[in-house]
């Protein structure tokens, strides 16, 4: 026991999960019925994409995440070799 | 005119066969004609708290497959006699609901009573959607608790969506009742506040059940907190949250911590 888990004893813990909640409600109310948004956006983006580049699909990473007030969609495509299809 | 009343959290374990004992046996020592539906097929437990498990002949499956009558189904209570009990199966599993038959026992259920209370199970699945889905009106029960808070959220969702009445373009009417509040806990900031939970899911507060031994005892023995030990903390909450039901306007009892004299001090009341 250190003396900072004496100090520690006083924080509460009912205000970081009232934030918590208020933080995880709005994300979660603002992508209802959209659980899979991410699928959707990768598959139409891929499309795009795939229109102008050979893209090996297994090279492809799709990440969603979300930090404070923040959503990010992050999508990783690895090109071996740029070949333009048509030109 | 009846009234159907799901009672639902999402969440397991936090309080929805306890508070659809309590409310229904409420209600009927109100004078309503009151019969509490356990919607919780497979994991039958209203039977349990209201005393009847040796009573179980038909369930609601045998009802609403048309093996048995509604009539030989409904258990009368032998305390309150406005008051019966529509048991769940315990053998089969919740793909033994129909939507159909739920709703042709809805209807007859609507014709000799004043109140229906469904309750709910856990979960968002069959059990759950059709529990609420032929109701006039909520009760989320909620713990003050982060994961409790965040599955009401996504039932109170489901109700203004799923729904016979939210399909119809109606408004679907909620009311939280928070239950396991210890008000001792969330004044020293270890637990949410009632103003917390309210705020957050920003439905209108039907009672404040407080913690209490008083619960688990009544569970015990097979009696709704109401009428095992109606001078409990729990039982006048619950009392008065069905006072709220019926339309009257009660100002929501706070719960204290432990009759203390700073409680006594600082106790209050919200409307």
């Amino acid at each position: 026991m250190s003396i900072f888990s004496f100090f520690s004893r006083t924080r509460n813990t009912a205000p970081v999960a009232r934030e918590r909640l208020q933080l995880l409600l709005a994300h979660e109310r603002a992508f209802s019925g959209k659980s899979d948004l991410a699928a959707i956006l990768q598959e139409e983006i891929l499309a795009v994409i795939a229109k102008h580049i050979a893209i090996d699909r297994e090279k492809v990473k799709v990440k969603l995440d979300r930090d404070g007030t923040i959503s990010t969609l992050e999508i990783d495509i690895e090109m071996p070799e740029v070949v333009p299809l048509k030109n | 005119m009846s009234k159907v009343l799901v009672v639902t959290s999402g969440k397991g374990g936090v309080g929805k066969t306890t508070s659809s004992a309590a409310l229904g046996a409420a209600l009927a020592q109100a004078g309503k004609n009151v019969v509490v539906v356990d919607f919780d097929v497979g994991l039958r437990n209203l039977d349990l708290i209201m005393g009847a498990e040796r009573r179980v002949v038909f369930d609601l499956v045998n009802v609403v497959q048309g093996d048995a009558k509604l009539a030989q189904a409904l258990i009368r209570d032998k305390r309150v006699e406005t008051l019966s009990l529509l048991p769940a199966s315990q053998t089969r599993d919740k793909d033994a609901l129909t939507p159909e038959g739920v709703e042709r026992v809805i209807g007859e259920l609507r014709e000799k009573f004043d109140w229906i209370v469904c309750d709910s199970p856990a979960g968002i699945e069959r059990g759950a959607t059709l529990a609420m889905r032929h109701a006039d009106m909520a009760v989320v029960v909620t713990n003050p608790e982060v994961s409790s808070v965040r599955d009401s959220d996504r039932i109170i969702g489901l109700l203004d969506s799923k729904t016979a009445r939210a399909e119809a373009g109606e408004t679907m009417e909620k009311h939280l009742l928070l239950t396991r509040y210890d008000a001792a806990r969330a004044a020293r900031g270890e637990m949410l506040k009632v103003e917390d939970v309210l705020e957050i899911l920003a439905i209108p507060l039907l009672g404040i059940i407080p913690d209490s031994e008083d619960v688990l005892k009544a569970s015990n023995v097979g009696c709704p907190v109401t009428l095992h030990n109606p001078g409990s903390g729990p039982a006048r909450a619950y009392a008065e949250a069905a006072r709220r039901l019926l339309g009257e306007t009660v100002a929501v009892t706070m719960p204290t911590e432990k009759k203390g004299f700073m409680s006594r001090l600082f106790g209050r009341t919200v409307a």
